[in-house]
């Protein structure tokens, strides 16, 4: 009875995954869930002062801010070097992709103490600058949202570039001589041809980026300061400071249905199965 | 010739060691269906994409109607052109697509309305104008690709082998309606393919490429008829290649002798007495005859049937295969493998060669 054989070993294959998912993200999921709605006391209490709380709310803008300009900045960044690389084929693309994909091999940690090197106030910009006799008082270039963004645009890069690479190296040449030959001049046959072409892989960095960094914690961490506080970063003090347990899941909650939400509009403009499962 | 439309002078482009193009003359008169014809790799697409301008040539000049065009961008050279895979745009409706040319060009919305519907019309695909490209057949793509490349009345209508991606009785339908098009029209197509049959059933010329030279160019007679060489002999129809001693003759008649057998030899093409030649025989003008018959005696090797016609390939003594291509209908020898028989030629048959 193959069948049944084949259901049992497949069984066993997900089985192993699957218990460690439940036991360790999908049990504790659901226990934040509980500790949202019963600490300090039975009800939607938590989300009542969440609602009410300026600290909360400017917590949420900011997040959705440094995310939306992250997102816009990779984008933009991350365009390029897609496009340079899947359309001037040279001895060099190799190495451009695996420029591209090095960052994923340094922890992020790293990569976020590096930037504090790179940017404090002795760092290395603003030693360089002053030497240069550019400016006379070092910048404030970290501890603020400049640097988080700094940061936080190099940390995703990757995440939108990858996508982009995949779709545009999809794209035949073919198009934009077509474009070309038809009377359309190098600019028009980018817009009109190519850039639409390109939407699906747009949109899918665009998504990968906000939502990740939506709950992004190190890098605002490092970079801010204790200045730039992300929701994330809030829920870690709510829970590690004031041990405030209900509102920093309620919290939690919150910026889960949020990423939900944001993913579910976002379902509708772009395939998700592509773009988070299928990524190569 | 008139005033040619395009002239083409000199154009050599290289890649690395391997001369895609070879120093190409060539004139394309006004209103003409031309052919470039070559096996894979001749430069036939090179040559194509520097007519259209995505290819700088290395050396050589491109004049339109005298003036010269070798530096200007594709888009200001007014040339329509229809790529392989047909390079719809798939962001665009089969309307928006043809409409394209026509849009760039800043014309009226009315009179792109006007133009893209006889576009369509033109290639009977009106039904279809609200469909994405990815909602079509191949063959249908097709015909949007043309329409598209038409919507503006382009100077030249470039194709690179257009058809070669369908399937085979699709193919014979859409090789009689681009001749029609062309006809109807009247504007020079330049039409790239690897297939023979192709070139000879639409073209009023055939240009012979060959490692980024041309080889031979004239009309689909006289290609066929007087291969210039052994490699066009070869690519265009099928031949028969023979070595031959000129032993007497002058002016236009020859006597030949090839291993032991004699004949005679009509030809323009002058010859020396001694010298040796090489001849190229079509199939379809060898006569098979019994033993004695004709001149060349050999032994039926091989017979395979093709409707119509039927070919037998005979072997004489030291090895030299002929290929003869009879009518079915024919049954005054009925050749089976193994079978003695002789095989001979009117003297204006064979086409001498120049030598290679
Ligand atoms: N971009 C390129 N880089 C290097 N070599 C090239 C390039 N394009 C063409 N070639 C070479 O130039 C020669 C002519 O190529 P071309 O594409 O013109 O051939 P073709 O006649 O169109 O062949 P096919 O029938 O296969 O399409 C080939 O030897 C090819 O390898
Ligand atoms: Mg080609």
């Amino acid at each position: 009875m193959p069948r049944v054989n084949e259901k049992v070993s497949y069984w066993m294959l997900v089985l192993p995954a699957l218990a460690i998912m439940v036991c360790f993200y999908i049990l504790p999921v659901l226990g934040i869930w509980e500790i949202a709605f019963t600490e300090p006391e039975t009800g939607v209490g938590n989300f009542v002062k969440m609602a009410g709380s300026n600290a909360v709310k400017t917590s949420f803008v900011i997040t959705f801010r440094v995310a939306a300009i992250t997102t816009v900045g990779c984008l933009i960044l991350g365009y390029i070097v897609a496009y340079a690389i899947s359309n001037f084929a040279t001895r060099l693309t190799p190495l451009m992709v695996a420029l591209v994909i090095l960052p994923f091999w340094v922890s992020v940690l790293i990569r976020s103490f590096s930037w504090i090197v790179l940017l404090g106030r002795s760092g290395l910009v603003n030693d360089a600058l002053m030497h240069a006799e550019l400016i006379e008082r070092p910048l404030r270039l970290m501890h603020n949202e400049l640097g988080v963004l700094i940061a936080m645009i190099h940390v995703m890069l990757p995440f939108a570039v990858l996508p982009m690479l995949t779709n545009m190296r999809g794209i035949s040449g073919v198009y934009v001589q077509a474009a070309r030959s038809l009377g359309a001049s190098e600019w028009t046959s980018f817009r009109q041809v190519y850039f639409p072409q390109t939407m699906p892989g747009v949109l899918s960095g665009a998504l990968l980026v906000f939502v990740l960094s939506l709950g992004f914690f190190v890098t605002p961490a490092l970079l801010g300061g204790g200045r730039v506080l992300m929701i994330s970063e809030y829920i870690t003090y709510q829970i590690q400071e004031f041990l405030n347990w209900g509102l920093g899941s309620a919290l939690s909650v919150v910026l889960l249905v949020a990423t939900a939400l944001v993913l579910l509009i976002a379902a509708r403009f772009v395939n998700l199965r592509a773009t988070l499962l299928e990524r190569k | 010739m008139n005033e040619p439309i395009l002239s083409i002078k000199n154009a050599v482009k290289r890649y690395g060691p391997v001369n895609a193009l070879d120093g190409v003359n060539l004139d394309v008169a006004e209103g003409e269906f031309l052919t470039l014809l070559g096996p894979s790799g001749s430069g036939k697409t090179t040559l194509l994409s520097a007519i259209a301008g995505f290819i700088a040539l290395d050396e050589g000049q491109l004049a339109l109607r005298s003036a010269d065009i070798t530096g200007k961008p594709p888009e200001h050279r007014d040339f329509g052109m229809v790529f392989q895979g047909y390079a719809l745009f798939p962001t665009m409706t089969v309307r928006e697509n043809v409409g394209f040319p026509l849009k760039i060009r800043k014309r009226s919305a009315s009179e792109i309305e006007k133009r893209v519907n006889e576009a369509l019309e033109m290639v009977q695909m009106s039904a279809f104008a609200d469909r994405m490209p990815s909602q079509l057949s191949g063959g249908q793509q097709q015909r949007i690709a043309l329409a598209r490349a038409m919507s503006f009345d382009p100077q030249i209508l470039l194709l690179d082998e257009p058809l070669s991606a369908l399937d085979k009785k699709l193919r014979a339908d859409l090789q009689w309606e681009l001749k029609d098009l062309h006809q109807k029209l009247g504007v020079t197509f330049i039409y790239v393919t690897h297939d023979q049959d192709e070139a000879l059933s639409m073209s009023d010329r055939i240009v012979i490429l060959k490692d980024g030279a041309i080889q031979q160019e004239g009309d689909p007679n006289t290609l066929y008829d007087q291969p210039r060489n052994r490699f066009v002999a070869d690519f265009l129809g099928k031949s028969n290649f023979l070595e031959a001693a000129v032993v007497a003759g002058s002016g236009a008649s020859f006597q030949c002798e090839t291993k032991g057998a004699a004949f005679t030899l009509d030809t323009q093409t002058p010859c020396r007495e001694g010298e040796t030649i090489t001849l190229a025989l079509r199939p379809e003008r060898l006569r098979l005859g019994l033993p004695g018959e004709e001149f060349v005696p050999g032994t039926v090797k091989q017979v395979s049937y093709l409707g119509e016609r039927c070919q037998v390939l005979v072997t004489r003594e030291g090895g030299d295969e002929f290929l003869v291509s009879r009518p079915t209908w024919k049954t005054d020898i009925t050749p089976t493998p193994g079978l003695q028989v002789s095989i001979g030629w009117d003297a204006d048959a064979p086409v001498v060669l120049a030598p290679a």
